[in-house]
């Protein structure tokens, strides 16, 4: 199982989280996200860059509760609240906007 | 959320890598944190390790899960012990740990040190003290 990104094959696992971390790029970011049906606009794209910066720094991807918190803090209220966070990734923002990140399922994430 | 908070205590013995159970213990602490429930990390023997700054796992071709100590605080676990004996046993100092802090929301977001270092029989104290004691 793969993605094609202008040709070039991604790996994924059967749930579509990619293998190879550092086989991410933005194109491919945009590809998982039509395969998720959503529309990146500039707010799915602050979360999907919030996980990856807290990834970076923690080796982590965290749990969504940890990252509603977060975004809360550096976002505003307006953002940072569970009911705006699951309209903008409707199957879980955590696990959605994880794998369209390129990181690993969160810890704890069935 | 009504039932009572039960005091946790992960106790971690064993050095980081090598075996993996610092790193289970680890992600078993992030999971249950989400239960509510009142968690804390105790390190001695040579699971002071676990804690050492600048851990460089590359030609160990393992995963450095060191930096996710310092998540810690995303989840409100905030008090890690260390005992003092098992630091001084094996040449280490706090100063060789990694600086690990939370911020305190009951006051202002300071930011805090969750590192507590405890004596032998402090840390007997700590464990008499809990509700349930997982070792690893």
């Amino acid at each position: 199982m793969a993605y094609d990104v202008n040709g070039a094959i991604i790996e994924h696992d059967e749930e579509g989280y990619i293998t190879t971390l550092s086989e991410w790029s933005t194109e491919l970011a945009d590809i998982i996200a039509v395969s998720e049906s959503i529309e990146m606009g500039e707010e799915h794209w602050a979360v999907v860059n919030f996980l990856r910066e807290y990834y970076e720094e923690y080796q982590i991807a965290p749990a969504v509760r940890v990252l509603i918190k977060a975004i809360k803090k550096s976002m505003g209220p307006d953002v940072g609240n569970n009911k705006y966070m699951y309209e903008l990734f409707p199957y879980g923002p955590a696990k959605q906007a994880c794998k369209i990140a390129g990181l690993p399922k969160p810890t704890g994430c069935v | 959320m009504s039932e009572t908070v039960k005091k946790f205590l992960y106790v971690n013995r064993k050095a980081p890598y090598g075996t993996i159970y610092a790193q289970e213990s680890l992600e078993v602490v992030l999971i249950g944190a989400a239960f509510d429930q009142d968690v804390s990390m105790a390190f001695l023997d040579d699971g002071v390790f676990q804690l050492t700054k600048g851990q460089d796992t590359k030609d160990a071709g393992l995963k450095n899960f060191s930096p996710t100590f310092r998540a810690l605080g995303d989840y409100e676990v905030t008090k890690l012990y260390v005992e003092q004996e098992s630091l001084d046993e094996r040449g280490l100092t706090l100063d060789d740990l990694q600086d690990i802090q939370y911020e305190d929301e009951d006051d202002d977001y300071a930011e805090k040190s969750s590192i507590i270092v405890v004596s032998r029989s402090g840390m007997a104290d700590v464990m008499a003290d809990q509700d349930v004691v997982l070792s690893f």
